[in-house]
């Protein structure tokens, strides 16, 4: 890509070298260690799904019934109930919602369970080859149809049938990705909920059965509008890597997946969120799903001009992370956000700036864009006009993902006339530039340039500093979004857990093998 | 005096409104959103714009002038803090004067809520809007928990730390579940004998005094407050307790 901001190449190697030698020993704790999740996570890419009569998930009464067994990995149980039953996957699915103990019956044949095993795999490996089939040539065949940047909209109704139609008003407007916001409580719990649902606080529960009913209703559109249309969710707290497993089988296209997130922003252990978000990463790499990282929320909490650098900081951690879970360039979709104070003379330079900056730092990754927040008031006409420059910065500097701002978004969840008015507002506006990046350089010397430059090499300075301490203990110290979290505490911490020597997971030794990872 | 909205004749009533029918566009949705908007009370009706949303939505611009007025003089409104709001240097001074040791303030976005913007404008150093928040004041010790914090928890923090004020934020309204977190959390503090213990406030983009105060709180900050207008009435109330006990 050609640059416009005359970016040091030498700096961003060594903020590159800095994240690798940043993440390597997370890498290697990551390595020896599983958690409940990851367990749940592997049952149901073999199958296991359906709830007892009080709801509790079936992953999760085999991997409650596996205590004190975990350092082999719950897979092995459940693989062995399979032989000694002789059912199939759903017929077992059911004896254990109807009280069957998987860890009580004794363990058969090693090779003969390791053949099931592979039976398994097989089939969770049709599935997702087939879902990503699907996916490519509808891309193909509808190639050119979608926007560049791809435009994002949010639905949160709390009830899945409420959410399908706006979704495919949304889409019919021109969305290119609909996003389903989770209910609030849902990033805390444990455990994914069973089956459609039609409650929830800001947001609808994350269900394999809600995202089966959502891509059904936009599969629909995809062929009446001649225009892929992208489904994303919300793959974190406490139980990303299941939701990565969920999202793989029903044919999800993006994820928001941060590496740190959970840590931060929702207090989460940080060995556990460490863990989880690798396994999560392999599943999204494999099904080729874009994952979407968090940068933005460090602006909400953080200043966006004088933390600019923790920003690109974190999207070097997050690249680097995700290269180590067998992502390629190509789905990561490393966020930032147009969150400046709009009195701040100069602002949109500086947004300019970071956009710009972000762009030629990562010219594969389909960058995910968002809007303000942080400065949207009652004053919904301003809002329009804070969007309009939002669009202008996105189109301008060739963001792949946009998430639209909605003139209402410190209002209420959006009505429908409002996403409507995003759509328009951002259709608009980079329908009437089109062209405009092509005829535009930057001064050198100029605002923009020095701006990019001077986060750049904050953001170097800052990774050396996290460097020298380790990225664990400076979590802990307050190092990221002035938030303190220390390695012992958070959420989670007590669903961790060292792999045994017999440690028995074919599904991750077959993620690994399909992404080239070493053991 | 009796006041109308003011288009660019005083008097003139004019409003605009725009809308959703859950109908498609086309004369007769246009036709609709007319009559609607004549039965709102409007005259001179003008439907100016029309767009389809999708096959069966459509949103409508439309303007209209009243006739209906209202009595300015009657108005009456009850805001937590009245006239006299400190500055961040006059906080600090009143709490020298009054107290002679720093007041303990705890905040958190309470219940399921994951919104911390408007606990953080109303604490974080930084502020918000050019408005510094509580931990800058040189008279108050802050403690911000953060995001999603049981309303238990809260109590038990605020004990410990031997807390004067509390504040709460919710943000998120959908369902009224706000108001179930605010009530539990009085609710909690009564059971617990705890309630003169603290002064107790709320706040968020929904929240008005009139709201909290009905809900048991000693006061509500909605859109428009700052930290300085939460530091007047904590202070001005602690010295108000002070005198009567």
């Amino acid at each position: 890509m050609e640059t416009k901001l005359g970016l040091s190449e030498e700096r961003i190697q060594k903020a590159r070298e800095l994240a690798a030698r940043i993440v390597e020993p997370v890498m290697a704790f990551v390595a020896e260690h599983t958690s409940v999740t990851v367990e749940r996570a592997t049952l149901r890419l073999a199958g296991a799904d359906g709830a007892d009569a009080d709801g509790v998930p079936v992953p999760n009464l085999v991997v409650d019934q596996c205590k004190g067994l975990l350092e082999n990995g719950a897979l092995i149980y459940y693989v062995n109930a399979l032989v000694r039953t002789g059912e199939t996957v759903q017929g077992l699915n059911r004896l254990i919602a109807g009280g069957l103990n998987v860890a009580s019956l004794p363990l058969g044949d090693r090779a003969a369970l390791e053949a099931k095993a592979r039976t398994l795999v097989e089939a969770f490996a049709a599935r997702v080859k087939a879902n990503r089939g699907h996916r490519d040539a509808k891309l193909e065949a509808y190639k050119g149809r979608n926007h560049s940047p791809l435009l994002y909209v949010i639905v949160a109704t709390g009830n899945i049938y409420e959410d399908r139609k706006q979704a495919v008003a949304a889409a019919e407007q021109g969305a290119d990705v609909i996003a389903v916001i989770r209910t609030t409580a849902q990033s805390l719990l444990d455990y994914v909920p069973y089956g459609p649902t039609t409650e929830g606080f800001g947001g609808t529960y994350a269900t394999q059965e809600n995202f089966r009913i959502m891509r059904e209703a936009l599969d629909e559109v995809v062929d009446r509008q001649g225009r892929y249309i992208l489904l994303t969710n919300y793959c974190s707290g406490l139980c990303m890597p299941e939701i990565a497993a969920m999202g793989a089988l029903e044919r999800l296209d993006m994820m928001l997946n941060d590496s740190m997130y959970g840590i931060l922003f929702r207090d989460i252990n940080m060995y556990r969120t460490f863990v989880d978000q690798k396994f999560s990463r392999m599943i999204n790499a494999y099904a080729g799903i874009i994952i979407n990282t968090g940068e933005d929320n460090y602006l909400t909490t953080s200043d966006a001009v004088e933390k600019a650098y923790t920003v690109l900081a974190s999207q070097f951690l997050n690249e680097r992370f995700a290269y180590a879970a067998g992502l390629p360039a190509r789905l990561m979709g490393l966020g930032h956000a147009f969150e400046m104070d709009p009195t701040l003379k100069n602002g949109f330079l500086l947004e300019l700036a970071q956009a710009q900056m972000a762009r030629e730092i990562f010219p594969e990754a389909p960058l995910k864009y968002m809007p303000p927040t942080k400065f949207m008031t009652g004053d919904i006409f301003k809002g329009l006009a804070m969007n309009s420059m939002f669009n202008f910065v996105s189109k301008l500097t060739g963001q792949g993902i946009h998430l639209l701002g909605m003139l209402t978004e410190a209002i209420h969840t959006p009505f429908m006339m409002d996403r409507f008015l995003a759509l328009d507002n951002a259709k608009h506006v980079m329908n009437t530039m089109e062209g405009l990046a092509d005829e535009i350089e930057f001064k050198r010397d100029g605002v923009i340039a020095t701006r990019a430059r001077k986060v750049l090499e904050e953001t170097v300075e800052f990774l050396e500093s996290i460097d020298r301490i380790g990225l664990m203990p400076a979590i802990a110290q307050g190092h990221f979004a002035d938030i303190k979290r220390p390695a012992d505490l958070g959420k989670g911490l007590d669903g961790l857990q060292k792999k045994g020597p017999d440690y028995f997971n074919p599904f991750e030794a077959y993620l690994k093998n399909e992404l080239n990872l070493a053991d | 005096m009796i006041i109308r909205p003011y288009g660019d004749t005083l008097d003139d009533g004019s409003v605009q409104l725009s809308f959703t029918l859950p109908v498609p566009d086309g004369p007769k949705g246009r036709e609709a959103a007319r009559q609607f908007t004549e039965k709102l009370g409007f005259s001179h009706v003008d439907i100016v714009h029309s767009t389809p949303l999708s096959d069966g939505f459509s949103m409508y611009v439309a303007y209209g002038k009243t006739a209906t007025g209202i009595d300015y003089d009657t108005i009456h409104v009850e805001d937590a803090t009245g006239e006299k709001v400190y500055t961040m240097e006059e906080a600090d001074a009143a709490v020298r004067e009054h107290f002679g040791r720093k007041l303990v303030v705890v905040g958190a976005c309470t219940g399921f809520d994951a919104h911390t913007v408007g606990i953080d404008a109303i604490m974080n150093m930084k502020g918000y809007n050019h408005h510094f928040g509580l931990e800058r004041y040189a008279g108050l010790e802050t403690y911000n928990l953060g995001a999603q914090v049981p309303n238990d928890k809260l109590i038990d923090y605020a004990l410990k730390v031997n807390a004067d004020a509390i504040l709460v934020s919710q943000i998120v309204t959908q369902k009224d579940v706000h108001i179930q977190n605010l009530t539990e959390l009085i609710e909690l503090l009564q059971a617990r004998n705890l309630r003169e213990r603290f002064v107790v406030c709320a706040g968020g983009t929904r929240i008005g005094n009139k709201l909290a105060v009905e809900l048991g709180f000693d006061a509500g900050f909605g859109k428009g407050s700052y930290a300085e207008h939460v530091a007047t009435f904590i202070i001005d109330k602690l010295i108000e307790r002070k005198q009567t006990h």
